[in-house]
């Protein structure tokens, strides 16, 4: 039994490392942050980014969950990371069953071509994910001021 | 001096799921840029949104510098009864905003 255990152990921890992969550290590390040792599988999630952005300093982002939405199933939170910017996080959002639908629309900013990754939290404790590459022609914070 | 401009349905049915928007009139700035001088410019954002019905919390939001200037929110909840909807942002430097709409639920 604990040899199947460990054998379980080593699995989850392979997919974990895959989905890592090519991930920078304080990006992992902030995820790491929210969902603890969870596990987050990929799916329920849609992210909605154009996929070319002419000026990084305010890029439409669109988040929703697919959920019933009742009060025994429903998203308790999203959040949004970045890999390029200068710090990970981009929003964190806090649902309830009270929400009706589990969408989210805002707006970013960012740094570079690079993955967006959002990140839900079901409240059976499961987290779901989504992750989209996009392209930046101008960037976000970079330019001096006078 | 604060702006702040929030979009709610005046009416709607029992159990309605409505659509709100809101935006706030606020900088952003990053705490990433500098002068031509090299001198980096504070961080002044806002940290916090959260918005209330009839006094009980329905969504809350923690922002960080990657949200563009004048911050834009949309999402749902249901309209369960008449009252009024309170919208409160904080942020560094002691800032806060405050709208509020008024709703009725037939």
């Amino acid at each position: 039994m604990s040899a199947l255990g460990a054998l379980l152990g080593a699995f989850t921890f392979r997919f974990a490392d895959a989905a890592a992969r090519g991930m920078p550290a304080v990006m992992q590390e902030a995820i790491r942050k929210v969902v603890g040792d969870g596990e987050v599988r990929p799916g329920r999630v849609k992210l909605d980014v154009p996929p070319l952005i002419d000026n990084g300093n305010a890029v439409p982002l669109a988040v929703s969950v697919e959920s019933p939405m009742t009060t025994v199933d429903y998203v308790k939170s999203i959040h949004v990371f970045t890999e390029k910017n200068p710090q990970p996080n981009v929003i964190s959002v806090y649902l309830g069953p009270r929400s009706g639908r589990a969408i989210l629309t805002t707006r970013i900013r960012l740094a570079d071509t690079q993955t967006i990754t959002a990140i839900a939290e079901m409240s059976d404790g499961s987290y779901w994910s989504a992750s989209v590459s996009v392209v930046v022609t101008l960037a976000a914070c970079l330019e001096e001021l006078n | 001096m604060s702006r702040a401009i929030v979009n709610v349905p005046s009416s709607a049915r029992r159990g309605e799921v409505i659509e709100i928007k809101t935006m706030v009139a606020h900088v952003m700035e990053t705490g990433f840029r500098r002068t031509q001088l090299g001198v980096v410019i504070p961080r002044n954002i806002i940290t916090e949104f959260v918005c209330r019905y009839n006094g009980s919390e329905i969504f809350r939001a923690t922002l960080y510098p990657a949200i563009a200037a004048n911050p834009v929110f949309t999402f749902t909840t249901i309209a369960t009864e008449s009252g009024t909807l309170e919208f409160v942002w904080r942020g560094d430097n002691g800032y806060t905003a405050t709208a509020s709409a008024t709703i009725t639920v037939t």
